[in-house]
């Protein structure tokens, strides 16, 4: 069984290839089919691998085996190879891709149903998942590297996805370079990896940095990079402004692409190596800081937002702030456990909008919408869940995992605990913000759209109702011990804390002081719940057109900080003028001007010369070829 | 058969068949058969090669005997990849030009180039080279100033003057050199055995250095390219890019470095970075060019200034890189120029701001394009990443510096490259473009053997990698700064 582990990207490639050559051939249905059918049976295959890591790890084993597939490069003494890795952290990795995978592509069923382009939509979607889970496979770096570019270039294909709008087309050249940026990033840890370990395999890497002293400086390097190329891919400051413009991609990808998995990379990457940063004390602080600072500037942000899927992306960008924050306080389990719980409710909430935006003819503003709790009381029911969870209300799955980000952070630093704290107040705020405007009140569209409302298909609300059951449910899987839990996940996962366990002692809390930070936050979220139903319910405030007087915090919120515009001036224009300036001046001016003097110079000298060419070319030809004989043969006939 | 001299000999009488043929359209099959036979005569080479460091099917025999010149070839691990590359491209080339009216001379003009370059490419004997090198000049100087576009008698003035400065030089370095070997022969091992005084070493290292860095070309000596390639057709500028400027590289590596070792350690890091500047320079003037082929012209002044750079960095990985990527450059650099070509057949423009959304209307051309462009911009699991991966990895061991700056290609190469694909395919169709047809024919299967390798080189590189990898080691131990 285990041995087959290679069948699982295989098989959503092989769906990427027969859909892609057959797109224009095939019917819905077997587009449909392959594309489906492909991640199912990855997904199927993927469990049985699981079961068999936890029975190992039930059995007190490691559960942690290589997969030798090929060698890929090979150059002096270095080589690399092509080789796959199943533990515990990539077994519920491929749970999560292909799981969620499978109900995003169901969903997409219904939902690209009458895209002209359904076949490629099908074909970039295996495709995505193919290379994520190489992503999350691979035993070395370079692989993981492999995926992570090769998911960018989904992404990139998927934002623009409908090419024909310019806007859309520009999102997804920005989403592509600002990821090249940190993957410039990745490479040149890899270098630095080589340098100091001769290898990129984690096994070898790890074991090696455990001996090496906390603080070092080379592992500093390593990880700064690291964390560089993270914040690319998981958006978080300086390279986040590409995520909130990805929204352009049809919303399925939204949901597969920029909630639930790709965006985790950086998680996934920097728990992989987190022996690398737990030795790394300074860059741990920089990543606390750049996440919580993440986290509440996209909360900021996400209050005044209109559009339903900029909320969502803004919050996305946000909760992958708490992972961040998480993990540079050394809550490695507690930020995987927010990965999987997003994963989850994420994925719904984005489905939940999409099922929203199909039932308005694609209208996003949240502005037009409003009293859709009749129209679509699956959509709804399931968005409602999701957004409790969340807002970290207990007992849904999204309150444990942040409590347990939150429960570190304290211990870490009360300050950084309040900074977060604020953050999912802001959270709790807009998620219901959301939820209220959206499916409470009058509905504030247009005729037309108010006779078309309408409950998605079963294909679509079937991935919605599983969603929200896990999102529900999702937090028993890592019940803390103050609440009689067992710490299942962070037990299953030990195996690849050994090295960081080892040097650092694991953090206890006190259940007393715990107590208290869940009932604070759990009853912060509900008051802010409480006010927004207040604000939008009660008293059915509707945010105001785009025209409208506004205040200057207001105004700072709703242009996204202009950051944008910052970056357009800071770098977009300096480079443009640069690159003139390069071409007109030094190249054309400079350079040429210079040799075209030689040149006229010459050309001058050469007009009576040039009188004895005749310019047949066929006697240039032979000329040249009977000049070569001749001097060929001048050479053999002296022999 | 294992006689080296028969790839040599069937391209010159390629040519000579070719010069005489009646028809374009005759020309054209003689020329694609031949280049095929030339082929299936390499593969049988490259059959029986052993990869270790020995040069194998050696020719030589003496030429001018009087001035001690011998007439010496043979294959290493060096200089067969780019003899595969050379032999591998002219069917492509030949076949990309099927769909168009090309004269028959043409076609001869190429055949007797490629005979040059291969002279170049297997050369043992420096006077070999040199007459490798002008013979491959020569026809290329026709094929631009005879179907070359615009001010093309101008842009080829420069052209010839930059080369014939870069030629003479050459020739200078080559007789002092020669004068010097205790035979006065022009023999690569004589070379290479020489103990120069280190006063000769700084002006020969020059002499080499600004020849070649001419012919690939290396910042400040690249003004010539831009005009060339944009002016030149098609076809000549897929001679040049794809095939010509590794002349350039390749004599880096085998007449520059291991002959001029103290020159080498004493200037090459200002060469090496003369070559980072170049990437990152080219690149941001690449950001926005007008024309397609003046951007895919820049763009390969940084790619191939980071081939340079990895040879610079003399250790395994930058020269092994080197070798490879100069192999991939040639195949997707004759991608990005053919996709160019097929535009321009269908829309008469290359002209980004009169080109748009012509996705919609060739699906089966976007997904070509997309293939060689992250070929071009070195995504994993195409040949371009292997190749950046070494040589960056190359330069990383000298200076994380150079690597950092070098690495910018990385993000520069996606930033032009995806305008070039947006500004051509994506957006709205223009109204006069509404009845544009998608790829067919001959130009799929041009286009289907590309991707195919860009594709099988990045998936697996090891076969083309273990070709140079005992040459090259013992190239770097051989030669002691």
């Amino acid at each position: 069984m285990m041995e087959l582990i290679w069948l699982i990207p295989l098989i959503p490639l092989l769906g990427f290839i027969i859909n892609g050559l057959g797109q224009y051939n095939f019917s819905r249905f077997v587009i449909g089919l392959i594309g489906c059918g492909t991640v199912l049976c990855a997904f199927l295959l993927s469990c049985g691998l699981f079961g068999q890591v936890l029975q190992a790890r039930n059995a007190g084993e490691d559960a942690t085996t290589v997969f030798h597939l090929f060698e890929w490069i090979s150059v002096g003494g270095f080589t690399l190879s092509f080789s796959f890795l199943l533990d515990p952290l990539s077994a519920i990795m491929l749970l999560i891709v292909t799981g969620i995978g499978f109900l995003i592509h169901l969903y997409s069923y219904s939902y690209m149903h009458e895209d002209e382009s359904f076949g490629r939509f099908f074909s970039y979607l295996n495709l995505f998942i193919f290379f994520m889970l190489l992503l999350v496979l691979g035993s070395n770096y370079l692989i993981m590297f492999i995926g992570w570019e090769g998911v960018g270039l989904c992404s990139y294909l998927l934002i623009g996805f409908w090419y024909k709008n310019t806007s859309y087309a520009n999102a997804a050249k920005k989403a592509f370079v600002m990821n090249r940026i940190g993957d410039l990033g990745f490479l040149i840890a890899v270098f630095a990896i080589i340098a100091t370990f001769g290898t990129l395999e984690y096994a070898e890497v790890f074991s090696k940095a455990s001996q090496f002293p906390i603080g070092d400086a080379t592992l500093l390097l390593i990880t700064l990079l690291l964390f560089v190329a993270a914040t690319g891919k998981s958006a978080q400051i300086p390279l986040f402004t590409w995520l909130p413009d990805a929204m352009a991609g049809p919303t399925p990808v939204s949901a597969l692409i920029h909630a639930a998995t790709m965006v985790t990379a950086g998680i996934y990457m920097v728990i992989r190596s987190n022996i690398l940063f737990t030795l790394s004390p300074l860059t741990m602080q920089i990543i606390a800081g750049i996440g919580v600072a993440t986290a509440l500037i996209a909360a900021f942000i996400a209050v005044t937002q209109n559009d339903i899927k900029k909320v969502l992306a803004y919050s996305t960008v946000s909760q992958l702030g708490y992972m961040f924050l998480g993990l540079g306080v050394g809550a490695f389990t507690g930020a995987f456990f927010h990965v999987l719980t997003h994963a989850f409710f994420k994925a719904l909430l984005f489905l939940g909008a999409g099922s929203v935006i199909h039932a308005m003819h694609h209208e996003q503003d949240m502005r037009s919408m409003g009293g859709l709790k009749k129209y679509l009381p699956i959509t709804y029911g399931t968005m409602l869940l999701g957004t409790i969870a969340i807002a970290g209300i207990p007992p849904f799955s999204g309150f444990f995992s942040k409590d347990e980000i939150l429960a570190y952070t304290f211990h870490s630093s009360p300050i950084l605990w309040g900074l977060g704290f604020v953050g999912a107040l802001f959270t709790a705020f807009y998620m219901f913000r959301m939820l209220f405007l959206t499916f409470y009140g009058k509905f504030r569209g247009t005729e037309e759209q108010a006779h078309h409302l309408h409950e998605s298909p079963v294909q679509m609300t079937l991935p919605l109702i599983v969603l929200a059951v896990l999102s529900v449910v999702g937090g028993v899987i890592n019940l803390p011990s103050a609440l009689g839990g067992g710490h299942w996940l962070a037990n299953f996962l030990s195996p690849i804390f050994s090295y960081t366990n080892a040097r650092i002692p694991e953090v206890h809390l006190d259940h007393s002081t715990e107590y208290i930070l869940m009932a604070v936050s759990a009853l912060a979220a509900i008051v802010m719940a409480v006010i927004a139903y207040q604000k939008y319910v009660k008293k059915a405030d509707v945010p105001q057109a785009d025209s409208a007087e506004q205040g200057s915090l207001y105004k700072l919120s709703y242009n996204k900080l202009y950051i944008d515009e910052l970056y357009a001036a800071l770098f977009v224009k300096s480079l443009n003028s640069l690159s003139k300036f390069f071409y007109k001046v030094v190249d054309k001016a400079g350079i040429d001007g210079l040799v075209n003097g030689v040149a006229d110079l010459i050309s001058a000298s050469g007009r009576g010369i040039r009188q004895l060419q005749s310019g047949y070319v066929g006697f240039y030809i032979i000329m040249m070829v009977l000049g070569v004989a001749a001097i060929l043969l001048y050479g053999l006939l002296n022999v | 058969m294992n006689n080296l001299f028969i790839l040599l000999l069937l391209p010159v009488a390629s040519a000579i068949l070719l010069a005489f043929a009646k028809s374009s359209s005759t020309a054209k099959w003689i020329a694609f058969v031949l280049s095929l036979v030339q082929v299936a005569l390499t593969i049988t080479f490259l059959c029986a090669f052993v990869p270790d460091a020995s040069v194998q099917f050696e020719q030589s025999f003496a030429w001018i005997s009087s001035l001690n010149i011998r007439f010496h070839i043979g294959l290493d691990g060096i200089s067969l990849p780019l003899v595969l590359l050379t032999n591998g491209l002219f069917p492509l080339i030949i076949l990309s030009t099927f769909t168009k009216e090309v004269k028959h001379s043409f076609y001869a003009l190429a055949s007797f180039m490629q005979a040059g370059l291969l002279l170049v490419f297997m050369a043992l004997d420096a006077f070999t080279f040199y007459v490798g090198w002008e013979a491959a000049l020569i026809p290329i100087y026709f094929i631009c100033a005879l179907w070359g576009e615009g001010d093309r008698i101008k842009v080829n003035l420069k052209f010839f003057i930059y080369t014939f400065f870069g030629s003479l030089l050459m020739l200078v370095a080559i007789l002092y050199l020669a004068q010097q070997t205790p035979n006065k022969d022009f023999e690569w091992t004589s070379f290479v055995a020489l103990d120069l005084s280190d006063y000769a070493q700084r002006w020969l290292f020059w002499a080499f250095f600004i020849a070649f860095a001419i012919k690939i070309p290396v910042f400040p000596f690249h003004t010539w390219q831009p005009d060339t390639y944009t002016n030149a057709p098609t076809a000549g500028t897929m001679l040049l890019a794809g095939v010509m400027l590794k002349m350039g590289t390749f004599g880096v590596i085998r007449w520059l470095i291991p002959v001029i070792p103290f020159g080498t350690s004493t200037y090459g890091n200002v060469a090496l970075i003369l070559c980072i500047i170049g990437i990152v320079y080219a690149s941001i003037i690449a950001f926005k060019q007008k024309h397609g082929k003046r951007l895919i012209a820049y763009s390969s002044i940084a790619h191939v200034g980071l081939i340079t750079a990895g040879i610079f960095a003399w250790n395994q990985e930058g020269l092994q890189g080197a070798l490879l990527q100069m192999v991939n450059h040639g195949i997707s650099v004759v991608g990005l120029f053919l996709v160019l070509d097929i535009i321009k057949s269908r829309t008469s423009t290359n002209t980004l701001s009169e080109l748009g959304g012509l996705a919609s209307q060739m699906p089966k051309l976007a997904v070509f394009f997309v293939i060689i462009m992250m070929g071009a911009v070195g995504l994993p699991l195409t040949n371009g990443f292997i190749g950046e991966f070494l040589l960056l990895k190359s330069l990383y061991s000298l200076n994380i510096w150079y690597a950092a700056f070098a690495g910018l290609t990385l993000i520069f190469g996606a930033v032009y490259m995806l305008r070039l694909f947006q500004k051509a395919m994506l957006g709205t169709l223009d109204n006069n473009y509404v009845n544009v047809t998608d790829v067919r024919g001959v130009e799929v299967l041009v286009l289907l053997i590309v991707s195919a390798l860009i594709i099988a080189l990045g998936l697996f590189p090891n076969g083309l990698l273990k070709l140079s990898e005992a040459s090259v080691m013992q190239l770097i131990q051989s030669v002691k700064f």
